[in-house]
């Protein structure tokens, strides 16, 4: 039969091969299944592999299991998730190579919210090879839960599972050492039974962490005929494919594949090739119709099929395959046939057998479109998430997508449409008029068969495949799966999400779900509000989850809660609320959560280890609350498996997991446990963690471990001479711990240890040296003097002889020691200079150090330590010729010395001789510095500036020179050396003006003066602060420039809108307002007070309050008039933030000019009938009232008017201003005989109480406490009496708010003043004597 | 907005958790049971009350001390039967 060319050919042979396969499928029937369901194994065509392929090909296990055990090894990177979840991933392969693709590129890096794991490192990474374990049976809990020992996991079963796990690991090791050898052989059998370790599913594939890489090792070594075979494909076993499993699949369909691939075909020869991989391969290899789902007989049976190479001959048929790229070499393949470019999964229809599966493609659509049972969204159509090579993106894979993957998809999807043929009418619209469209040539065929298309542009979708279905379909948008959730108010689901919430995208009944299921469906509610939800949702869902958790039951909780926090899209803030979740449930739960302590403690340990400081926090106050509610005997049983695991990061964090169980329980809770656990003979690792959380409980304590430090230190004692050097290390570290938290006490709990560490110092070498110097460097600190001078006699000889040791990690200890040691009473400064000193100076004072910044600093402090024993000129006669070094960072180091030891130790025994030396090398340095980091030039700055104050006095010969230095850096092309000089200026001028040089600092007045033009702010700011201090300490009448020259140059920098030139500016003028306002007309002072009303507008508070200040000095200088007057103007301006400045000037100008200056004016501008300028009165009133206190006495007479009509307004912020002002005045003038007038005033105020808006609200609380005050709390009890039982709920509310705040504020007074209440009278009051 | 978070917003929360304050629900007879403990508290911790009232009613101080003691334990009965509850 020739090839069908119309599409009612294709059409008849289409049902031809339907016919052909119903009827082997009506024979198979009766075998019971002949289906082959979703997840079954599949089978081989018999002709091609013989009856009994057992016979031929025994080697090879001879089924493809979907879901059995041994296709784990495959999927070793991604071990299988918890329950059922595990059908929703997404082809995992796929999810692998896309993780890889985002690593080369991410477009989108810089706005993605910050996701837990970006943060990590590979360490930290780790714990997503954890795996949360099933839950534990529990033995404490007596007859409260029902025994389920059947199905939870006893520590018996643990600790059975920790020796296999230590054996493998052991076995492992031996075969790596073998592999080494090359003595390692391994055979089939061996490859199938191989032990295989299981990850938990999140792993990444790239982790390439231990266990992956030594299995390489082995399976390359051993390389069995088939696999060199398979070798020939170089790319598989780089591409991450040398999991065991991965031969077993690829083996199958080997021998009937002798070319591989066809030559001259298409396919693109990608590096990255492996067997997910979809390149077009070439017919030869149809018999490997290794996918389960193929119906080997129909394929070979129907001669039809054979003639025409359709598709299913025409490629190779795993069910991995799924490259529609081979259908348009048969040049007959129409859009009907697409149904048989399906994905394996699929059952494709071409071969007739495709009408049982119902979620497969209709046969005559077009490509891409699907049955709506693909819009399942939990994705369990027959057609089912399992298949693992499906690639088109229908609705209900979506589902079944991992986040990464459908942003993948949705990225692709949108970059498909840009880089879409343009249609013609795009193309009109985009050329000028004038262009035609030609014919095309004649020969020329358009390609229309979408499949070659595909591979005609090999767009990457999911690492490399071309998918094919996707570009085909044009409504990709409608596609998209729906991600609101059904139901009632529920926040919109991320991608992420799917695999967690998917159940909630269907809407069900849920009266008729079973009540588990139901249960299930509300966790997951309330869960999905938690993560996504807004604010109060939240709230109320975790409020729900706390209430119910008893209700849930811990199972349902924690089933749903942990695999949502091992999510490896999980944002920071969702893994916060996660936890809080925990955390709230575990405190309900109580008890319950025991079967499920070890699964939160892998969800929560990592916390511990955090780089963030209140994940940190979070973690430890889970585990204490875990350890509260679980118990001390649950803890340690639970934990203790983990204590010799053979993960170091697990080791690592159960300990410090411990150490917070420690803090909760109490450390002698966990003694006996600890000191077992430190003198296990069965492993040294289990020695190490026990000591290792000693380590922790000393460093999560703090001196809490004092009671108990001396049976802490007896526990780890042994390990100082333990075999192992680990061990041997970690001692020494926790003994270091535990002497920092005991500073300075409790040297005696360490008297046993002394004499091990020391002598471990003579044996060890190395990193274990470090540890126990370490040890030695936190104990001589807790000595008394005698021993301390002893020991550190001792400890020196190493010490010295460490100094030139390359390592840095020992220079940094070795730093850390001598600085410990040099700081204790007990070394003297002889000791020091002789026998330290030299080697010290010798092997760290070079440029070498300076380079890497921890040492930088480790060094400088311990130098500026030594210098505090041996004396600054010691130490500085040393380093100061260093001041001249060539390298610039070295001579910062220098200079930071230098100023931190004369700042703390003063110059007074620097002779003449060194102090030439030093000026001279801070004047080379400075002049020298070329660095323009601002901290690298405060250095310097500050250096300089310490080492002139020091010298005091003596620097005066030198005055000049230094001067010179400066003006000529005044003058540099540099900004900021003119910045650093003028700095400078601001630093000496007070040493200047002890050395009496005033002649000098007024020609530096001048030169500033003439550089007020500067144009970089920063520099300009610099400028006038160094103006100031000139005129700080010369006083205004002889600065020079002469002040009324000065000031008039200064007001247009006003304008100046910098920050940092405004603030220096006001400061200036604020002071020389203060001081000097006699030097300037007031006309200047004025138009300087029209410039200040700007500066009311800056952002920086210090800003605002100097020019307010500024306008009190003026008004005092030149009289309140007319700085009132031009205040009360301004209050007319539109802004806010200007008028409430105003305000507050004018309440300054008020209490620097007494109120009477300004009273009248200010009540005689309330009678503008403006709403602003009341107000604006109103709040300086308040302002005045709150500045001049109990002077308000004499003014409340005179405002009281004022206030009745303002309290009377309409308008509320009035009655809240006016308020304010009362509450103020109030205050102020309690206890000074004025209660009439403010019992006038309490009656306008109180109206008010009903008022709703929190101003107002605040305003007349705060009136209200003014008044308890001054007219005392029985008075005002006395209002509030009449509201307490009001009918209205709302009226007693408020008047119970008044009520708590007198009886809060007066409770002992109002003793006296409460009614007397028939029935219930108090009659000792009535006593009388 | 800033003033929500301020402690205005939570000033009522914080004298809530006092003994002796009230809220829109409270009954008079709560009410009037704090005044009389409040009264017994003042009497005995102000020095001269007591002194006058063991002088009016003829006892030791330290009698008349025990007796307001006492009588802070219910002074105005037992509460109320609440018929609507």
């Amino acid at each position: 039969m020739a090839a069908p060319t119309t599409h009612e050919d294709i059409e008849n042979q289409v049902r031809e091969l339907q016919e052909k396969r119903r009827a082997v499928n009506v024979t198979r029937d009766d075998e019971g299944n002949a289906r082959i369901a979703m997840g079954e194994s599949g089978y081989y065509d018999k002709d091609i592999y013989g009856g009994s392929s057992k016979a031929n090909y025994g080697g090879y296990v001879d089924s493809i299991a979907a879901n059995d055990d041994i296709d784990d090894d495959e999927d070793e990177h991604f071990a299988p998730q918890l329950g059922k979840k595990v059908q929703y991933t997404a082809p995992l392969n796929q999810l692998s190579d896309l993780s890889r693709e985002e690593r080369d590129h991410d477009p989108l890096a810089g706005r993605r919210i910050p996701k837990v794991i970006d943060k990590e490192d590979d360490y930290r990474k780790r714990r997503l090879n954890q795996q949360l374990s099933p839950s534990r049976y529990d033995p404490f809990a007596g007859d409260k839960t029902p025994d389920v020992r059947s199905e939870r996991r006893s520590y018996a079963d643990i600790l059975r599972d920790n020796q296999l796990k230590a054996r493998e690991y052991d076995l492992k090791q031996q075969m790596i050492e073998k592999a080494k050898e090359g003595t390692l052989k391994a055979t089939n059998g061996d490859i199938v039974s191989k032990p295989k370790k299981r990850i938990g599913r999140w792993d990444q594939p790239s982790d390439a962490d231990g266990t992956p890489a030594a299995k390489k090792t082995s399976w390359d070594e051993a390389a069995t005929p088939h696999v060199a075979r398979w070798d020939e494909t170089p790319a598989r076993l780089k591409s991450g494919a040398e999991t065991p499993s991965q031969k077993m699949w690829d083996s199958t369909p080997g021998p009937m594949t002798p070319g591989g691939e066809t030559p001259g075909h298409t396919t693109t020869p990608s590096a990255r090739r492996n067997r997910w991989d979809e390149t077009p391969r070439a017919g030869a290899e149809t018999p490997a119709q290794s996918g389960w789902a193929e119906t080997p007989r129909a394929d070979r049976g129907s001669d039809s099929i054979q003639d025409t190479p359709s598709a299913q001959q025409a490629k190779r048929r795993s069910r991995w395959d799924e490259t529609p790229a081979m259908t348009p070499q048969t040049g007959a393949v129409t859009p009907g046939m697409t149904p048989s470019m399906t994905p394996g999964a699929m059952t494709p229809s071409g071969l007739g057998a495709g009408q049982h599966t119902p979620g497969t493609f209709t046969p005559t659509g077009a490509p891409g479109v699907y049955t709506p049972m693909g819009l399942t969204p939990s994705g369990q159509t027959p057609s089912g998430s399992k298949a693992m090579g499906m690639a088109t993106p229908t609705p209900g894979h979506l589902v079944s997508m991992t986040p990464e993957q459908m942003q993948a998809f949705n990225w692709q999807r949108e970059i498909d449409e840009r880089n879409g043929p343009l249609t013609d009418e795009e193309l009109d619209a985009k050329f000028p008029p004038g262009y035609k469209i030609l014919a095309p040539p004649a020969g020329y065929i358009p390609i229309r068969t979408p499949g070659r298309k595909l591979t005609a542009t090999p767009t990457p979708f999911l690492g490399g495949t071309p998918s094919g279905f996707k570009m085909q379909t044009p409504d990709q948008k409608t596609t998209m799966v729906d991600l609101q959730p059904k139901g009632q108010n529920l926040p919109m689901m991320k991608p992420d999400d799917m695999q967690y919430f998917d159940k909630l995208l269907v809407d069900v009944d849920e009266d008729n779900l079973p009540p588990e299921e139901a249960k299930e469906r509300k966790i997951m509610k309330l869960l999905l509000k938690v993560k996504n939800g807004t604010p109060p949702m939240r709230k109320s869902a975790l409020r729900q989850l706390t209430d119910k958790a008893r209700e849930f039951g811990a199972g349902p909780l924690f089933n749903q809660i942990l695999p949502l926090l091992m999510s490896p899209t999980l944002e920071d803030q969702e893994r916060h609320l996660l936890v809080k979740v925990i955390d709230r449930v575990l405190y309900k739960l109580d008890d319950l959560v025991r079967p499920y302590v070890h699964k939160i403690l892998v969800v929560i340990e990592p916390l511990l280890i955090d780089e963030d400081y209140y994940a940190r926090v979070e973690g430890r106050e889970i585990i204490s609350n875990l350890a509260k509610a679980a118990g001390l005997a649950t803890m340690i049983s639970t934990m203790r498996p983990d204590i010799d695991n053979m993960d170091e990061y697990v080791r690592n964090t159960t300990a410090r997991a411990f150490a917070v169980v420690a803090s909760a329980l109490g450390i002698p809770a966990l003694l006996p446990f600890l000191k077992a656990v430190c003198r296990s003979k069965k492993s040294w690792q289990a020695r190490h963690t026990g000591i290792k959380i000693i380590q922790q409980i000393a460093i999560l304590m703090g001196c809490a471990v004092l009671p108990h430090l001396r049976s802490l230190v007896d526990i780890i004692e042994h390990g100082l001479v333990d075999e192992q050097q680990k061990v041997r290390t970690i001692t020494a570290l926790a003994l270091a711990a535990l002497a920092e938290a005991a500073t300075p006490y409790g040297i005696e709990s360490f008297d046993a240890v002394l004499k091990p560490l020391w002598k471990g110092i003579r044996q060890h070498r190395g990193k274990g040296l470090a540890a126990f110097l370490k040890a030695i460097g936190y104990l001589i600190p807790l000595m008394d003097a005698e021993y301390a001078n002893y020991y550190t006699r001792e400890v020196m000889l190493i010490l010295i002889r460490e100094f030139q040791s390359p390592d840095e990690e020992m220079k940094k200890i070795v730093l850390k020691v001598v600085k410990q040691c040099c700081a204790t009473d007990g070394v003297e400064a002889q000791y020091i200079k002789e026998e330290i000193l030299p080697p010290f100076f010798k092997h760290f004072w070079n440029q070498r150090m300076a380079l890497d910044r921890r040492n930088y600093r480790q060094l400088v402090d311990t130098t500026v330590e030594i210098g505090m024993k041996v004396g600054a000129s010691e130490l500085v006669s040393r380093i100061v010729d260093d001041l001249k070094d060539e390298s610039e960072q070295y001579r910062r180091m220098v200079m930071e010395t230098i100023d931190k030891t004369l700042s703390t130790l003063g110059a007074s025994d620097i002779d003449s001789r060194l102090e030439e030396q030093l000026i001279d090398g801070i004047l080379y340095a400075f002049q020298e510095q070329t660095s323009a980091g601002d901290a690298d030039n405060a250095v310097m700055l500050n250096g300089f500036g310490t080492v002139v104050v020091a010298l005091g006095r003596r620097v005066k010969p030198y005055l000049p020179q230094i001067c010179g230095t400066i003006l000529w850096r005044l003058n540099n092309k540099a900004a900021k050396v003119r910045q650093q000089a003028a700095d400078l200026i601001g630093r000496i001028a007070v040493v200047m003006k002890t050395c009496e040089e005033e002649k000098l600092m007024g020609h530096l007045g001048v030169v500033l003066y003439e550089y007020l033009g500067e144009e970089y702010p920063e520099v300009l700011g610099s400028i006038i602060a160094a103006l100031k201090a000139i005129v700080n300490v010369i006083g205004m009448s002889r600065m020079t420039p002469p002040i009324k020259d000065l000031l008039p140059r200064l007001t247009p920098i006003l304008k100046n809108r910098h920050e940092k030139v405004q603030e220096n500016c006001i400061d200036l003028v604020g002071r020389i307002a203060d001081r000097g306002a006699e030097f300037v007309s007031a006309r200047e002072w004025m138009r300087i007070c029209f410039e200040l009303l700007e500066l009311l507008k800056a952002h920086k508070k210090a800003i605002r309050r100097a020019t307010v200040n500024t306008f009190g000095y003026i008004a005092k200088a030149i009289g309140p008039h007319d700085v009132l007057g031009t205040l009360l103007n301004n209050l007319k301006v539109q802004e806010r933030q200007n008028r409430v400045c105003t305000t507050v000037a004018i309440a300054i100008v008020a209490e620097t000019c007494s109120p009477f200056t300004v009273l009248p004016a200010l009540m005689n501008e309330y009678r503008v009938r403006e709403l602003n300028v009341q107000n604006g009165v109103l709040k300086a009133l308040s302002f005045m009232f709150e500045y001049v206190g109990e002077m308000g006495k004499d003014y409340i007479y005179a405002v009281a008017p004022l206030f009745e009509d303002a309290l009377m307004d309409r308008d509320l912020v009035h009655r809240q201003t006016a308020m304010f002002a009362v509450q103020h005045l109030a205050l102020g003038v309690a206890g000074l005989g004025c209660e009439d007038a403010l019992q006038h005033l309490i009656n306008y105020v109180w109206p008010n109480i009903l008022e709703s808006s929190p101003h107002v609200v605040q305003a007349f609380m705060g009136c209200v406490d003014g008044f308890r005050l001054s007219l005392g709390p029985a008075r005002v009890l006395n209002y509030t009496l009449s509201g307490l039982f009001h009918p209205a709920r709302k009226v007693r509310h408020v008047y119970w708010k008044v009520y708590n705040s007198v009886y809060i504020g007066a409770q002992d007074a109002l003793v006296a003043a409460y009614p007397r209440i028939p029935g219930f009278s108090r009659h000792e009051l009535d006593y009388m004597l | 907005m800033a003033e929500r978070y301020n402690i205005h917003s939570q000033i009522e929360h914080l004298q809530s958790k006092y003994i002796g304050t009230g809220h829109a629900d409270s009954t008079q007879w709560e009410w009037v049971t704090n005044h009389h403990r409040d009264s017994y508290a003042s009497y005995v911790g102000h020095h001269d009350l007591l002194s006058y009232f063991s002088v009016i009613e003829n006892e030791s101080k330290a009698r008349i001390k025990f007796n307001y003691m006492e009588k802070m334990l219910q002074p105005c009965g037992p509460p109320p039967e609440r018929p609507e509850e």
